[in-house]
Order: C-alpha cells, then sequence, then structure tokens
C-alpha cells in the first residue's frame, strides 16, 4: 500500500509535483498515467526514499520508505533500467543488490529465470537491449519479494512477446495480494492491465479512479448520423442532455443518445437515414481530452503564482 | 539465512561484490601494484649506475626512499580508484539502484571506504615490501642498501603502504562530494600536486611552515625514514594529519549522500 498525502516536490523555482494525495490499494494493478514531465518520475523516486519531499508525505506499507529495516522486501522498483554498471554482468548486478540485505543466492537466480534472462545472466549489463534492460530492472524490482512493485514505464522497449509477459507478470503480482503501481505515458498501455488510475499533469492530480469509469466520464462516444435532412434531425433530437455537431461531410455528430434512440426518432419523423454508427472514444483521446482540460483549467492558478 | 535486514556487515558484502565485478576499479588497483614496483626498481638501477658523489651527497642518500618511489605515482592509481568507486555509480544512475535498496545511505559509503581501504592495504603492504627487498638488492650491489632492521624502516615501508589507502580515501571523498569523476579527479589532483607548487610560491619560512601541513607532505612524512624537522612533520603526527583530510573529506561527503535527493 502507497500512501501519499499532500505531497509537493520542487527543484529550485519549478515545481514537479504540486500537492498530490492518493492511496495505492494492495492487490490490484494501478496505472499511473501522465504526458511527459507531468512529475510521475519524481513522484515514484519520492515513493522509493530516494527524493525527499519539499511537503507532504509519503508511507509505503504504513511506514516512510527511508524507514525500513528491509527496504527491498517492502518497496521493488526500477525507474530506469540503463541504471547498472556497463562492464558488470546482470548476475553481479543482482548479487551485491541481494547482498545489502542478506537475500540468498539462490533467489538471484530465481528471479534471473522469472525474467527469461539465464542465458545472458554472465554477460555485461551495458551490452543489454533496452528490452533485456528493462527484465533485468524488474528482476531487481523483485528481488526481495516485495509487499509493493513500483515500475516506470516497464514497457517501454519490450517487444510483442515482451509486453505480453509483462501484462501477465503484473496481473500475477497483483493476484500475490501485492500493490503493482506502475507508470505510463501511453493510456492504451495502462488500460489493459490496470483496473486504477492514477492520472497527473503538470505535477497534479487529474483523476483517480477505477479504468473503466475514466474512459466513461472522459468523452462519452458518440453517434455519426449521415441523413436525407440534417437539420430538420438535428431539431428533432435537440434535449438539454443531448449535443450535436456537423460533421464536414454534412454528418450529424450526436453524444447523448444511444444509436437506436437517433434511428427511431429519425423514422418517426419521416427522415431517410443514410447512415448511422457509434463512434467509439478511443483511450488515447480521453486521455488527452482530460489532461488537455486540466493544463487549461491550471493555466490561471499558474500565472498567479509566477 | 537470518531474516532480511540491511546490515553494514552485509552492505560491505555487496560493496566487494561491487568492486571485484567492476573492470575500472580492479585496473586502477594494478596500476598501483606495477607503479610500486616497477618505478622503484627502475629508480634503484639508475642509482645503482649513479650511485651518490661526495660525502654530503652520500649522507643525504635514502635508500629506502629509492626503492619506494612509485609510491608518489601509484597514489594517482588509488586516489582515482577512491573517485571511481563512488562516481560511477552516480555517472550511471546505479546510486539510485543501491540507495533505494539501503535508505540510510550512509552504510554505502562506509562499505565503500572499508573495502577501499582492505584491498588497498591487501595488494600495497606486500608491493612495498618486495620493492623494498628488491631494492635494496640493487643499491647493495653498490654497498647503498639498507635493512628492515634499520631504525625507522619498516615504518616507512608499511607507512607507504598506509599512505596509499589513505589517498584512495581521499579520492572517496572528493567523489562523494563532487558526484562526477572528472571533478573529482581534478579536485584530487589539485588537493595532492597543485595545491603544493602554490605554497611553492610563498615565502620561503612561510611556505614550509604551511607546506609540511598539506595532505600530501603530511602524509609522506609517514614513508620517510629520516625527517627534516624544519619541512616535515613527525611521521606519525603527519599522518594523522593526513588521515584527518580523508575523515573532513568523507565527512562532507556523508553529509552530501545523507540529506536530500539521491
Amino acid at each position: 500500500m502507497i500512501e501519499i498525502n499532500e505531497l509537493t516536490k520542487r527543484y529550485g523555482a519549478t515545481t514537479a509535483v504540486s500537492d498530490l494525495t492518493f492511496t495505492v490499494e494492495p492487490g490490484t494493478v494501478t496505472g499511473f498515467l501522465g504526458p511527459n514531465g507531468a512529475g510521475k518520475s519524481t513522484t515514484m523516486r519520492m515513493i522509493l526514499g530516494l527524493d525527499e519531499p519539499t511537503s507532504g508525505s509519503v508511507t509505503v506499507n504504513g511506514r516512510p520508505p527511508r524507514a525500513h529495516t528491509a527496504p527491498l522486501h517492502e518497496a521493488g522498483g526500477m525507474l530506469d533500467p540503463r541504471s547498472v554498471l556497463p562492464s558488470r554482468s546482470a548476475y553481479h548486478h543482482l548479487l551485491a543488490l541481494a547482498q545489502t540485505t542478506g537475500i540468498r543466492r539462490a533467489r538471484v537466480d530465481e528471479v534471473i529465470d522469472a525474467v527469461g534472462l539465464r542465458s545472458v545472466a554472465n554477460r555485461p549489463a551495458g551490452k543489454f537491449s533496452l528490452g533485456m534492460a528493462q527484465r533485468l530492472g524488474i528482476a531487481a524490482a523483485l528481488l526481495g519479494d516485495p509487499a509493493t512493485v513500483v515500475l516506470d514505464e516497464p514497457v517501454n522497449g519490450l517487444d510483442v512477446e515482451g509486453i505480453r509477459w509483462m501484462r501477465g507478470l503484473l496481473t500475477e503480482l497483483a493476484a500475490q495480494g501485492k500493490t503493482v503501481f506502475v507508470s505510463s505515458h501511453l493510456m492504451s498501455e495502462i488500460a489493459q492491465t490496470a483496473t486504477h488510475l492514477i492520472v497527473i499533469g503538470q505535477g497534479r492530480l487529474i483523476a483517480d479512479t477505477s479504468v473503466a469509469d475514466f474512459i466513461a466520464s472522459a468523452a462519452p462516444s458518440s453517434v455519426r448520423v449521415r441523413s436525407s435532412d440534417p437539420s430538420g434531425l438535428a431539431v428533432q433530437l435537440r434535449s438539454p442532455d443531448v449535443t450535436v455537431s456537423r460533421a464536414d461531410d454534412g454528418a450529424l455528430l450526436v453524444t447523448g443518445l444511444p444509436a437506436e434512440r437517433i434511428g427511431a426518432i429519425a423514422a418517426a419523423s419521416g427522415i431517410a437515414v443514410a447512415e448511422l454508427a457509434t463512434v467509439e472514444t478511443s483511450l488515447e483521446d480521453a486521455f488527452v481530452d482530460l489532461t488537455n482540460d486540466a493544463v487549461e483549467y491550471r493555466a490561471p492558478a499558474f500565472e498567479k503564482e509566477n | 539465512m537470518s531474516t532480511l535486514k540491511v546490515t553494514q556487515t552485509r552492505v560491505m558484502k555487496a560493496e566487494w561484490t561491487k568492486l571485484r565485478t567492476q573492470p575500472g576499479a580492479l585496473w586502477s588497483l594494478l596500476s598501483a601494484v606495477i607503479l610500486v614496483i616497477a618505478f622503484g626498481i627502475l629508480y634503484s638501477l639508475l642509482r645503482e649506475a649513479r650511485p651518490p658523489h661526495g660525502a654530503a651527497a652520500a649522507a643525504s642518500f635514502d635508500p629506502t626512499a629509492v626503492s619506494l618511489s612509485g609510491v608518489q605515482l601509484a597514489q594517482i592509481a588509488t586516489g582515482v580508484l577512491g573517485v571511481l568507486l563512488i562516481t560511477s555509480e552516480y555517472a550511471t544512475g546505479l546510486i539510485r539502484t543501491t540507495l533505494a535498496a539501503v535508505p540510510r545511505r550512509l552504510p554505502v559509503l562506509w562499505g565503500k571506504a572499508s573495502v577501499l581501504v582492505a584491498s588497498v592495504a591487501a595488494l600495497s603492504v606486500p608491493a612495498a615490501i618486495a620493492v623494498f627487498l628488491g631494492g635494496q638488492t640493487i643499491l647493495g650491489r653498490q654497498h647503498l642498501s639498507v635493512s628492515l632492521g634499520d631504525p625507522g624502516v619498516t615504518r616507512a615501508v608499511l607507512g607507504s603502504a598506509l599512505y596509499l589507502a589513505v589517498a584512495g580515501l581521499l579520492g572517496l571523498g572528493l567523489g562523494g562530494l563532487l558526484r562526477s569523476t572528472a571533478g573529482g579527479i581534478a579536485a584530487l589532483f589539485g588537493l595532492l600536486f597543485a595545491v603544493p607548487i602554490l605554497v611553492g610560491f610563498l615565502p620561503g619560512s612561510l611556505s614550509d611552515t604551511i607546506g609540511k601541513y598539506l595532505p600530501g607532505a603530511a602524509g609522506q612524512a609517514v614513508t620517510t625514514v629520516h625527517v627534516d624537522a624544519a619541512t616535515s612533520l613527525s611521521p606519525w603526527t603527519g599522518f594523522a594529519v593526513f588521515c584527518a583530510y580523508a575523515v573532513v573529506l568523507l565527512g562532507l561527503g556523508a553529509a552530501r549522500m545523507r540529506r536530500g535527493d539521491a
């Protein structure tokens, strides 16, 4: 469990994270979403006890991250998969990490097998492809069998097979009851694995919601109607909950009514319908809409601060 | 296996694993040994070929110093080793992985200091003894040699190994403070070589008074059989001053490491 309370981090004049409050629950995969530069990595560094909050607090499994006596057993993290000494082998990289906490050698071999790096374990980690480096980073995060797993952009650089493997792994870790917190700047990557979402933009919390609610709330799906009398149909469809706009080719884009209702209204009004199709909002669109809105809403506040 | 917990001993073990699997560190150690032995033997051969002329020169001739002359060069290698042990982690970002595992942080610095001193001492004690014995065998052909039993000689030989170990700690402290390999090595050179040159420009008596408290000169008192009280501290006082520099730099490095962002 990760509890973040009124967390703020400033670097000089730059505010990276501003007044964040949220909780990451055990037993689920929680996605941490935001555009590049939103403050995701900064937040994760504070969760792992690497950066000191300017104000506010972070606790992991109930304690401040730097108060743990066996930190690798509490929170396993991967921030940057290239954070290895290039000439040191993957095995020795993991062994040195394990030795700090008294983790046995057999466990090092276990995690190497678990991430599929057995055949390259004795090769210098600097020679690894990005995908292999990601797997080594995951191995390091899992070394202490931690209750909380924090991964920054873990599917970055993975091939299709690797992405599938990662999704399976994250789901399995959550099923074991672990707290799994995974960042991404791509909604589509996260939506297929995560059940809960924390969305931030410009260091501020935008949404703390389930994946399903997030998609539903961000931008409802619309219905595209091409008809013999667009203006007439628009009048017939008018109601407080319905918005109608006109596409370039003369079709109407209707939100707030399902396609069946629109078809029925058109039939009742004697308007011939040539095309009637539901346009699903893509996950990416939903994400971009929400973060754009947030940026617009925040802009005046930033001007005031400066 | 006992329970999972970070302890200083475990961090030391981890740092030892890192040192022995870091080629750059191993090369620095090997360079130090080669410099001590090769330069000492070469200079002994040179002085065998050109022995001191006249009574005054013969009286001031220091056979121990001749055979240990490679220590002057080897201090660069052990100092750079100290810098590298910590700045290589900052350069690659590995320090974040390391400090996430050891969030109290300082055990990492003490672990690095321990394996640094242990590995430098373990190699430079035998190297210093070997080059002393080899050098004296060469100089003995001109009847210029001394033995380990002569006053101050064993202290100077073992002191040379201690000097190299503490030079490594100076590097570690500077590396921890500056977090940059280039910066750390430059500062090390400045401290050991540039500052003495600058102090040498001061008027004679002032230069002597200040000069003997500089890290290099203070530390080398323990490596010298016959110290000149006018220009040098006594052997163990000098070594204590040298250690004090290392303690201060490590303390500053520790303060920077413990607080704030990794």
